[in-house]
């Protein structure tokens, strides 16, 4: 049977249309802009191409753009770890024999479903100095003392961004986990065992090994959202106190609502840059494992 | 192992999570009991009940709020982008995965490269303007379908290969076309990862912030994710009504979570968790 005839190509060409109109298209034209002075003043003055003085200005500026893209490199890293590895015995432990397992599966994946927006409204009201609830409870247990200024101490505030996330992402890192240890074979343990391997035996010469997929997926979708990661922060900091939690997609905001449209698109081509390098790398290793399959 | 041993343990873990479902929920339990209070009592956020359980917050709200609106912009994004977005992923999907020749391989990757690139809104606003769509709902829905096609495509694709391909060419020889083939024979069989991705997708448009803050300056236009956060602007010191608020804004997502948690819990990744 003729496989173009059964399966016909015009089948992907609608959703290839919106993609790269509305998706891919958008990202090369910010290449060009970024090389303009494109603004708010354009429609009067005209478009004039200013080389790399949007990119010269990102890094010698002294309004700490580079410290948006050390943030967001930072934020990439740190919540991928705080939210993987707990993640990765919590699974672990919803895997093994334990009472209640629906429900706490279904109470450790709730917050995940929830709008950013509202878990950082939230939060703002938890960690508000005077009245919230994380101080007051700190209080009414006699621990005063670590009473902290959760969203306005700088040496405090990235700590209580990671905990929101956290306390966001959790629930899902854990539930693909969750996914991957339902394919172990439980034979494999049993001869595991058989050999006098114990809890840390088990878990690197089987649950690892057997868990490369669901790290995989995890890494791939951790990395793609803390690089792009803006709702939360603006939300609860808005890259405050100062610009101590500025990010790169917040610097986007921020320049494109000051009418500073060529560097708005020239922060957020170095985004693409950073994003594009991690993700060949990562569809290369995808479709390198194929080809060897 | 001993026993007491086994018990001991089975007692630590109970502790473990039931700390951590606590964690989880105080939150939530705040914010919907403090929703009920009058605003005083609601600006101290304690874990108390009320002293008179103030159910007119939630009408008070739903006037001033804007929430019929938001909630009907909300609803009208999400099941328009995600009903089409997943159904032509799914078409796309399906012919990469069955017929694949080079250029299919090749497009199928051109697709996926998407998951990582961030979205350019700023140049988004330059195009809505050539193609007349600033400030129109069908710019809105496009952009979600555009942002949610490369993971569509991506979780479908490695479903489609569990969908025999026997089932398609005897959906041919009895004479069906493709689109006949594909929406009898195939979509049936894929519901679990189409209902998946759909449930996901819905929520993720039922989320979002950033597609509206940058591409609607109507208000007319705005989710109701926007509506909570322009509320939460105006009324820092309404606690009772932001909260109130808030609970209006969760019960859409949270119902369809309890709908579709099945899928959610048992299919987030397809096939694509196999190591």
């Amino acid at each position: 049977m003729n496989k173009n005839k059964i399966y016909p190509r015009w089948f992907v060409i609608l959703p290839l249309i919106i993609y790269v109109v509305f998706f891919l298209f958008p990202s090369i034209l910010g290449i060009f802009y970024s090389f303009t002075d494109w603004g708010r003043m354009t429609s009067k003055n005209g478009l004039h191409f200013v080389g790399l003085q949007n990119y010269i200005d990102l890094f010698t500026s002294n309004k700490n753009y580079m410290d948006g893209f050390w943030n967001t490199i930072r934020f990439t890293l740190i919540s991928n770890v705080v939210k993987i590895i707990p993640a990765f015995f919590l699974a672990i432990l919803l895997n093994s024999r334990l009472k209640g397992k629906k429900f706490y599966r279904t109470v450790f994946y709730l917050p995940s479903i929830l709008p950013f927006v509202i878990i950082g409204i939230i939060f703002k009201s938890i960690f508000s100095y005077n009245t919230g609830l994380l101080n007051s409870s700190l209080t009414a247990l006699g621990l005063g003392a670590l009473k902290q200024k959760w969203l306005s101490d700088p040496g405090m505030v990235w700590n209580s961004i990671f905990s929101v996330d956290a306390w966001r992402g959790i629930g899902y890192v854990m539930t693909i986990f969750l996914a991957g240890l339902n394919t172990i074979d439980d034979s494999l343990y049993e001869a595991a065992e058989i050999d006098g391997a114990g809890f840390w035996k088990k878990l690197s010469y089987v649950t690892l090994p057997m868990m490369r997929g669901p790290i995989m997926i995890n890494l791939v979708f951790g990395i793609t959202y803390g690089l792009k990661v803006f709702d939360i922060i603006y939300v609860l900091t808005n890259g405050g106190p100062g610009h101590k939690t500025e990010v790169m997609t917040t610097y986007v905001f921020q320049l494109y609502g000051s009418g500073q449209y060529g560097m708005s698109t020239a922060m957020n081509t170095l985004l693409l840059a950073v994003t594009a390098v991690i993700g060949v790398i990562i569809v290369r290793v995808m479709s390198g494992k194929e080809a060897e399959g | 192992m001993g026993k007491s041993k086994r018990i001991i343990q089975a007692i630590i873990k109970q502790v473990v999570c039931i700390a951590l479902s606590l964690l989880v929920l105080v939150p939530l339990y705040m914010v919907v009991i403090n929703s009920f209070k009058t605003k005083g009592e609601a600006a101290r956020m304690s874990l108390k009940f009320p002293t008179t359980w103030v159910f007119g917050n939630y009408a008070d709200v739903i006037q001033k709020a804007g929430l019929i609106r938001g909630f009907a912009n909300s609803m009208i994004y999400a099941l328009v982008a995600t009903s089409v977005g997943v159904i032509i992923s799914a078409m796309a999907a399906f012919v990469l995965s069955r017929n694949r020749i080079r250029i299919n391989r090749k497009l199928y990757y051109f697709f996926i490269i998407g998951l990582f690139f961030p979205v350019n809104y700023v140049t988004l606003v330059r195009v809505f303007q050539w193609f007349h769509l600033t400030n129109t709902r069908l710019g809105i829905i496009l952009v979600f379908i555009s942002s949610m096609v490369p993971f569509c495509i991506f979780t479908i694709y490695s479903f489609v290969e569990s969908v025999p391909r026997e089932i398609d060419e005897a959906a041919v020889i009895d004479g069906a076309g493709p689109l006949q083939m594909f929406f009898r024979v195939d979509l049936p069989m894929m519901k679990p990862t189409i209902v998946t991705c759909f449930i996901l997708e819905f929520m993720g448009v039922w989320n979002d912030f950033l597609t509206p803050l940058y591409l609607s300056s109507k208000s007319s236009l705005f989710p109701m994710t926007m509506a909570v956060y322009q509320f939460f602007g105006k009324n820092q010191q309404y606690w009772n009504y932001v909260f109130a608020d808030i609970v209006m804004t969760l019960i859409p997502v949270i119902v369809v979570y309890f709908i579709g948690q099945r899928y959610l819990l048992e299919g987030t990744t397809g096939g694509s968790v196999k190591g």
